[in-house]
């Protein structure tokens, strides 16, 4: 891997939006987009006329139940855009700010307008069926395994290795409910302790219905620019400082559960990119993927704002609260704020860049901030994409 | 500012091509087509490949997140590695931008499919169809949608069956020069006119098969490539567009496919083409039904709305012609890859470009047009300008 460190042309976001987070939206996945495309669209000054190119993300088709679903989608942006759908699995929230930044910094688009949507809960019975098709169709999909069966044994593998213990993983769980309190989209915001989610469900252990996100419905979008068309329309323009992605194999029995290694890599290529060294120290604010309470330790770890083994006992001392020293998750994160899949990550990206431009209201971290992380993570265990923002 | 960077194709590699390939899994697919392309462009993916693109769609696969199984046949491995859920040809304009913006030097796209392990690819298009507004109507068949656009192209430019037999004939005869070309025959426009509907006014010939195929691209930045390769094809210019209203009704232009115009608009733009209609040496256009060539031609701009026919007729479109469209034979000939259709296209373009076209191959040419769609009931449609020089 070798970025060139020396890209020219300088990518901003201008614009953020959100649908609220619920399960059962009685909008298709269409009006969906709109409504968050149409706020990012309002909050940056500017309208469809004024959008260059469009990126789309939506995780698995099969929630949306329509294939092609990007093409289906692709109405967001009105008649006869250059349009094109990434994906990657879960990562696929933050790979679409990341292929916009690379429509505007190769010249080709002057805006850009991205956008994450997903609707899980028309699945029936329930959405985890459709991660009954994930799988290996020969060696994995005939021992009939569940998702939740897999982060049990990650988190397990997690706890074991780093000496965790269920009450340090669930204080996670407390602090993004909590932080979610604030946000107006939120959909399972609530103030809860240590103990509620001890006595929660047991779903696989040791994952009990409090370490886990909820089934949602949403949109989330952003606006990007290049520089000289972000100056003309915002005084506050947030900076793409640094972009990275990576992929693992698709072996994940094979894989050291307790680390993300696949998040360190794509966490070094965009810190690289940005030019930090020591992302520990000159990160203000971070939004690590917390789809579970375990993840985000993972993540944090992974993407080097902690030491390995060690981002549960820096939660419990209060260093990742909205008012410690390296906030993370201050939107209240998947836990709080909802989980669904490529808006989720959209809107990680959309809350750095309201942190960023002291927009986040009631939500505000305490510390000044000038650089920002968000982070997303997906397929089986194998996916990690990291964007940098600064101010 | 120094002058923007160049972006080349320095690698083609290709498997399959056949109706069935029961010898290999789709993984299996793509190492043989990635191999072949790295071999081709003389590099260790391991080293140096910076980024990796597979170009696939879920339904295909069978799988509801297959991205997960893009690294491996690839080499993209704890890499830079994304899957674009679209047409091969939308990965290779993500690979053109990675390499433009300066970030990377060599990207690898792949694309590919497998529809004879698919036991319904109709019914699987079927539910590319608007939930709310269109399925309910219970037309069983996606293809209504191209029957319905082809006959609004006749009714309105005067274009008669026997146009649609000649593109057919003209196409299946191109192919029999060309190995990839599994659908290649002698078949007279008769032959054509004889034969039953699909859906009118299509019969089986005027549609293009689907077929199983594997293609992998290595495209580089200038100084790599002049390392790489000594007969690079530069991508001169790429555009896509989307229609709004896939799978919809309402809003499309019957008869038209303005999302053709904007993607080759885009490519023109960017590769400084100010007349297309005779800045190309050959062009690959989309033929996937028979009247989407003639279309195509004219949505290009490589002749004026309604006038494709007449050309036809004089054998202007023939391999020996002013213009020869599709010498590789298109689509009628190699098939429907599913998502890999584009670049099998492009494929096609490169050999040619580079004089590799064997037994197909065209003599002097420099420059050519890719035009690809990515079909029913899609409105999304990719250009690309290639050139030798």
């Amino acid at each position: 891997m070798k970025p060139n460190v020396f890209v020219k042309e300088k990518v901003a976001v201008i614009g953020a939006g959100l649908t609220l987070f619920r399960r059962r939206m009685l909008e298709t996945p269409r009006e969906l987009a709109w409504e968050a495309a149409k706020q990012a669209l309002e909050s940056a000054g500017m309208t469809l006329s004024d959008v260059d190119c469009v990126v789309i993300g939506t995780a698995p088709d099969a929630f949306d139940g329509v294939n092609l679903n990007g093409e289906y989608l692709a109405d967001v942006a009105g008649p006869r855009k250059p349009t094109v759908r990434v994906y990657v699995g879960g990562g696929t929230g933050v790979m679409v700010p990341i292929a916009a930044w690379w429509h505007v910094a190769s010249g080709v688009c002057r805006t850009v307008l991205a956008v994450g949507e997903e609707k899980m809960s028309p699945a029936r019975p329930h959405p985890q069926g459709v991660f009954a098709y994930i799988w290996d169709p020969i060696l994995e999909r005939p021992l009939g395994p569940n998702l939740i069966w897999i982060f049990a044994l990650e988190m397990r593998r997690y706890m074991h290795k780093c000496g965790a213990k269920k009450e340090d993983i669930a204080l996670v769980s407390v602090k993004n409910k909590r932080n979610a309190l604030d946000h107006p989209a939120a959909q399972a915001a609530a103030n809860i302790t240590v103990e509620d989610v001890l006595k929660s469900e047991v779903l696989v252990w040791p994952v009990q219905r409090l370490d886990i996100s909820p089934v949602s419905d949403g949109a989330a979008a952003l606006v990007l620019a290049s520089e000289s068309v972000a100056r003309r329309y915002t005084d506050t323009p947030i900076w793409v400082e640094g972009v990275g992605w990576t992929l693992d194999n698709t072996h994940w029995y094979n894989r050291d559960l307790a680390y993300p290694r696949y998040v360190e890599y794509a966490a070094r290529m965009a810190y690289r990119m940005a030019g930090i060294e020591r992302p520990w120290k000159e990160i203000d604010v971070a939004e690590p993927y917390d789809p579970f309470d375990y993840k985000e330790l993972h993540h944090l770890e992974g993407l080097m704002l902690a030491r390995r083994c060690e981002a549960w006992k820096l939660v419990r001392e209060g260093y990742f609260d909205r008012d410690g020293e390296l906030p993370a998750s201050p939107s209240g994160g998947l836990l709080g704020v909802g989980n669904p899949i490529a808006a989720a990550g959209v809107m990680k990206v959309a809350e750095i860049f309201w942190q960023l431009r002291y927009e986040a209201g009631r939500r505000q971290v305490k510390k000044p901030v000038h650089k920002g992380v968000a982070q997303a993570w997906g397929d089986l265990m194998q996916a990690g994409t990291v964007i940098v923002l600064s101010n | 500012m120094p002058p923007p960077r160049r972006v080349a194709v320095v690698g083609v590699g290709w498997y399959g091509f056949r109706p069935a390939t029961p010898e290999v899994s789709f993984r299996e697919m793509m190492f043989e087509a990635a191999a072949r392309a790295y071999e081709d462009a003389g590099v260790n993916p391991r080293t140096d490949v910076d980024a990796f693109i597979s170009c696939q769609e879920d339904f295909w696969e069978g799988i509801a997140i297959a991205d997960e199984f893009a690294p491996e046949p690839i080499g993209g491995v704890l890499r830079p590695t994304l899957t674009v859920a679209g047409d091969g040809l939308q990965g290779l304009a993500q690979a053109y931008m990675l390499v433009k913006s300066g970030y990377f030097d060599v990207v690898a796209v792949e694309a590919h499919a497998k529809p004879s392990d698919i036991a319904t690819v109709q019914e699987i298009y079927e539910l590319a169809l608007d939930p709310v507004y269109v399925r309910p109507l219970g037309v069983r068949n996606p293809l209504f949608l191209a029957a319905l656009d082809a006959r609004a192209y006749m009714e309105t430019y005067g274009v008669a069956r026997e146009h649609l037999a000649l593109v057919v004939s003209k196409n299946k005869r191109n192919g029999l020069s060309n190995p990839r070309a599994s659908f290649a025959a002698r078949v007279e426009p008769e032959d054509v006119l004889k034969a039953p509907y699909v859906v009118e006014p299509l019969t089986r010939l005027d549609i293009a098969s689907f077929v199983d195929a594997a293609v992998v691209f290595v495209v580089a930045g200038e100084e790599v490539a002049k390392r790489l390769t000594d007969r690079p094809v530069w991508i001169e210019g790429v555009g896509w567009s989307t229609e709004a209203g896939t799978g919809s009704l309402q809003w499309h232009a019957w008869g038209r496919m303005p999302s053709m115009r904007d993607a080759a608009d885009m490519a023109y733009r960017m590769a400084g083409v100010s007349s297309p209609a005779n800045a190309f040496d050959f062009v690959e256009v989309e033929d996937r039904f028979s009247y989407v060539e003639l279309l195509s031609i004219e949505e290009a701009r490589l002749a004026p709305l309604g006038s494709a026919a007449s050309m036809l007729e004089a054998g202007d479109l023939d391999r020996g012609g002013y213009l020869p469209v599709n010498p590789s034979g298109g689509s009628l000939a190699f098939g429907v890859p599913l998502e890999a259709t584009g670049l099998a296209r492009a494929l096609e373009a490169v050999l040619q470009l580079r004089g590799e076209a064997g037994p197909n191959q065209l003599s002097g040419v420099k420059r050519a047009l890719v035009l690809s769609w990515r079909g029913p009931p899609t409105y999304t449609s990719i250009a690309l300008v290639l050139s030798s020089e």
